[in-house]
């Protein structure tokens, strides 16, 4: 499943990168080079995320069982996951409906969850915002939070990457995760309450998204930013469900670009300084 | 138990809401040229985000009922300090590892 999910990504990506060629009237020496090198890239990001393979197995797992002990059946628990991808808030979801809560207080609550979305959305437009609709509406529903992270480290590391690469890259990211998100929320809903709670499998996804934040600390204004990010959802713990996640991260977000501001004004002053 | 009628409710509108809020960005403004403040703004958007998502993840997991466990904590940091020097494979064996086993002293 894993292999032919790979081969229909592979085969979006190529199509697209076949479409923008055909435009731009290059010769089928080059068609055949770029398409070497997209394979690269899009090989590059499923290596680059089978370390995660380790923690989306147990994060999905626990989803189908949990899910199966609010009730729910097989076809709602998995059309659940593949509608929505985004474990946490459906987590979040089921909980307040079995506590419940009226329907709109649950979709909001879970909506808010996945809003930070919004800015890996975002902050992926630089990178492959220049690919087709449909193509980008594919990217948007394998939007998670390893892709995001993984794929925009590797951006960042190098810039030296083509628009076509960056999107076989994405893809590649997801070829990995998304068959294993479904095939293990299946065995979970199926082996249900035989997976012990001592496993304590809850606790992948802290240990997943530490492994993933780790690595972007590489400058002053990054660890700025997360240390201001851990010290605003503590202080802001009391919001509703995924606003304070919200709050935090914007406040972040602006400690640690006007800190790379402050940086940079301080480098020329010191570089005038220097000259006069 | 959840009803069926409920449960469908929630979960198309949940499906269709999170491939809006995924796609906004991108679908919406893909090809525009985002103005230099936002780009500077949105490469802090790893750090600012995910650390937020993990602190009550350790302080006050579910799996506890909220209650603060000293074992996860302790469990956090040294997957914290084994991916900043090591490997993300490493810090993930680290981090349930670490968790088992202060469980298991404790």
């Amino acid at each position: 499943m894993g292999g032919a999910i790979a081969n229909a990504c592979q085969a979006v990506a190529h199509r697209s990168i076949s479409v923008v060629l055909q435009y731009t009237d290059q010769s089928s020496h080059e068609i055949r080079k770029v398409a070497r090198m997209t394979r690269a890239a899009f090989w590059q990001g499923y290596r680059d995320c089978t370390p995660f393979v380790a923690v989306v197995i147990p994060f999905s797992l626990l989803f189908g069982v949990v899910a199966r002990d609010a009730g729910l059946d097989i076809l709602q628990v998995m059309t659940m996951s593949v509608l929505v991808i985004a474990g946490a808030s459906q987590f979040t979801a089921l909980a307040l409906l079995q506590e419940h809560a009226p329907v709109y207080i649950a979709l909001t609550a879970a909506l808010a969850v996945n809003l930070r979305m919004a800015l890996y959305s975002a902050a992926l437009v630089p990178h492959v915002g220049h690919a087709r609709l449909g193509v980008r509406a594919l990217m948007a529903y394998l939007m998670v939070d390893q892709a995001y992270a993984v794929a925009v480290k590797t951006y960042e590391e190098k810039p030296g990457m083509s628009r076509e690469e960056k999107v076989a890259y994405y893809f590649g990211v997801m070829a990995l995760i998304c068959p294993f998100w479904y095939g293990c929320t299946l065995l979970g809903a199926l082996i249900g309450t035989a997976i012990p709670a001592s496993l304590q499998l809850d606790f992948a996804a802290p240990v997943c998204f530490i492994a993933i934040t780790a690595p972007l600390l590489r400058t002053l204004p990054h660890m700025l930013a997360a240390a201001v990010s851990v010290v605003c959802a503590i202080l802001f713990a009391g919001f509703p469900a995924g606003l304070g996640l919200i709050a935090a991260a914007l406040v972040a977000m602006l400690v640690g670009a006007q800190t790379e501001l402050a940086l940079r004004r301080r480098a020329a002053r010191r570089a005038s300084g220097g000259r006069a | 138990m959840i009803d069926d009628a409920t449960f469908w409710t929630l979960t198309l509108l949940l499906g269709i809401g999170t491939f809006l809020i995924r796609f906004s960005f991108l679908g919406f403004f893909g090809r525009r040229k985002l103005p230099d403040w936002f780009v500077l703004h949105l490469k802090y958007v790893g750090v600012g985000v995910l650390p937020a998502m993990v602190t009550p993840l350790v302080l006050w997991p579910q799996a506890t009922g909220g209650e603060t466990e000293p074992a996860r904590i302790i469990a956090a940091l040294v997957t914290f300090l084994v991916a900043l020097r090591l490997s993300v494979t490493g810090a993930l064996v680290a981090g349930m590892g670490t968790l088992y086993l202060t469980q298991a002293l404790f």
